[in-house]
């Protein structure tokens, strides 16, 4: 059956574990049967409406399912799966906890976006 | 017209003149070069390095942030004796240190809409080394502008990527990510820490494509992903192709100046005031617990890793993982008053949106994590 390869960020969603074998005929069919199998991860992979979000770039040996027939590529027992992920990572690991001199020159967002945006600032740290 | 090389310049660089793909001629080119290197970190580090040693005639070099000994675990650029310096000052004096015949350019500023095209624009090439999605954007959507080569690094834990977007002649960075996650959808570091010896593996392969693409040889990245794994030593190397719907590079590119990046990712990319009213109603300070613990039963929730509580811990804290707080609501209540906390305070608040959109509201958040604790309450916890 073929293999999905889950890179680091994701595998807190599948019990640690680096290749999933998955059950199915399209790409479409080899998801569902990984989210079934590891339920939490399926947020992170698919939005409200089902859809593979925007970021979630899967990849069917070298190629980009977008360039093939997105989720609906047919796929083989033999065919290796790659997620990969959108990572910010680069330098700093702060864990929000970031200089407080430093003061951007960034245009200030708005305060809804400014609450939002604190609550996700362990997406500063990469490293 | 490219510079002569000195004598001194030619015993230095001797070792790439026997190199029939440098010779003498590459390393002019390198001397003629200028490179603009985007954060001093960890991925910025040993690209700098390197590429100074290489004899690339002029680098700058971005950041606004100061040497903290936490750094010191990976960013080998900087040293214990500059510890509370400005990183772009501690790099600088490494660099002329290791090779003074370079020019050495340093800004020491967040790289942002409003200076990146000024910044980047008398430069030949730009590396990417910073640790935000506003912050790639930016220098992105400042390359495609510019036209020049984006050599791009990221990493996280085990893992790294490496690229060359150079919209010129392939895909852009955004062709592959249209768009950045939703704030909190994807792990971030701050759960995951890095192997310190990462950024180097991956920062050296950067600055072997940046070489590369100034001389003209072999088959930089450029539509291909280069995927490396530490822990199963494999890298794999994925076909990217440029997206005919590209906002920045595609035929009806609808983005034609810089935007506003952290709108865009919903992120800051550098640090802001806290000025936000409704994360301080959820929070509570450090020396407010150290009280409230004295008189009334508060549950704490330490959302922290399990490896984590071996550096550090809360006695009586209950732990659930960020990762896992979903799945295990079930073990809470949500009548109990809690206080939920982590390092710094980051991972933990968005455990509170997640416990307050599953309906607890008597939750707070620990400002500045156990982190804080330890810095204001208990000294006999260690920082980390």
């Amino acid at each position: 059956m073929p293999v999905l390869r889950i890179p680091t960020p994701l595998r807190a969603y599948t019990n640690g574990q680096s290749n999933i074998t998955v059950a199915g005929a399209s790409v479409s069919e080899a998801l569902t049967d990984l989210t079934t199998q590891y339920p939490t991860i399926k947020p992170h992979l698919f939005n409200e409406g089902g859809e593979l979000r925007p970021f979630v770039n899967l990849f069917i040996g070298e190629n980009n399912i977008k360039d093939l027939q997105g989720v609906e590529t047919p796929i083989k027992a033999d065919d290796k799966l790659v997620l990969i992920p959108s990572i910010a990572g680069g330098c700093r690991c702060e864990d929000g906890a970031l200089p407080s001199e430093a003061i951007s020159s960034n245009k200030k967002i708005a305060s809804s976006q400014r609450t939002r945006a604190l609550l996700a600032m362990t997406w500063l740290g990469g490293v | 017209m490219l510079p002569e090389l000195s004598r001194d310049e030619i015993l230095r660089y001797s070792r790439h003149l026997l190199i029939p793909e440098v010779g003498l001629e590459g390393q002019r080119k390198l001397k003629n070069s200028s490179i603009l290197i985007v954060g001093t970190g960890g991925l910025g580090s040993p690209v700098a390095l390197y590429l100074a040693a290489a004899g690339i005639g002029r680098l700058g070099l971005v950041d606004y942030d100061v040497v903290d000994s936490s750094n010191l675990q990976r960013q080998v650029i900087h040293g214990t004796s500059t510890v509370g310096k400005l990183k772009v000052d501690s790099a600088k004096a490494k660099l002329l240190d290791l090779n003074p015949g370079i020019q050495i350019d340093v800004y020491n500023e967040p790289y942002t809409s409003e200076n990146a095209l000024r910044i980047a624009r008398d430069y030949d090439m730009i590396l990417d080394g910073t640790d935000n999605f506003p912050t790639r954007y930016l220098t992105n959507d400042v390359a495609v502008f510019l036209g020049k080569p984006n050599v791009y690094a990221s990493i996280y834990r085990f893992d790294g990527q490496v690229s060359v977007f150079y919209a010129k002649e392939g895909p852009c960075y955004r062709c592959l990510f249209p768009e950045p996650p939703p704030p909190g959808l994807v792990p971030s570091c701050a759960e995951g820490g890095v192997l310190g010896v990462l950024p180097g593996t991956i920062g050296t392969i950067q600055a072997t494509e940046a070489l590369k693409v100034l001389l003209g040889i072999g088959e930089p990245l450029i539509g291909k992903l280069l995927l490396y794994n530490a822990l199963d030593m494999t890298f794999d190397f994925v076909k990217l192709k440029k997206n005919p719907n590209c906002r920045v590079c595609g035929p009806n590119a609808d983005i034609k100046e810089l935007i506003d990046y952290e709108e865009f990712c919903g992120v800051p990319s550098h640090d802001h005031e806290d000025e936000g009213s409704a994360v301080a109603a959820h929070e509570i300070t450090v020396t407010d617990l150290a009280e409230r613990v004295k008189t009334n039963h508060l549950k704490l929730l330490d959302v922290r890793e399990p490896h984590e509580l071996q550096i550090s811990a809360l006695p009586n804290a209950v732990n659930i993982p960020l990762g896992q707080l979903a799945a295990r609501l079930s073990e809470l209540d949500s009548a109990d008053e809690m206080v939920i906390f982590c390092k710094s305070g980051s991972r933990s608040a968005r455990g509170l949106e997640l416990l307050a959109s599953a309906g607890f509201k008597k939750v707070k958040n620990l400002k500045g994590g156990i982190n804080a604790w330890a810095r204001e309450v208990d000294s006999s916890l260690p920082l980390y």
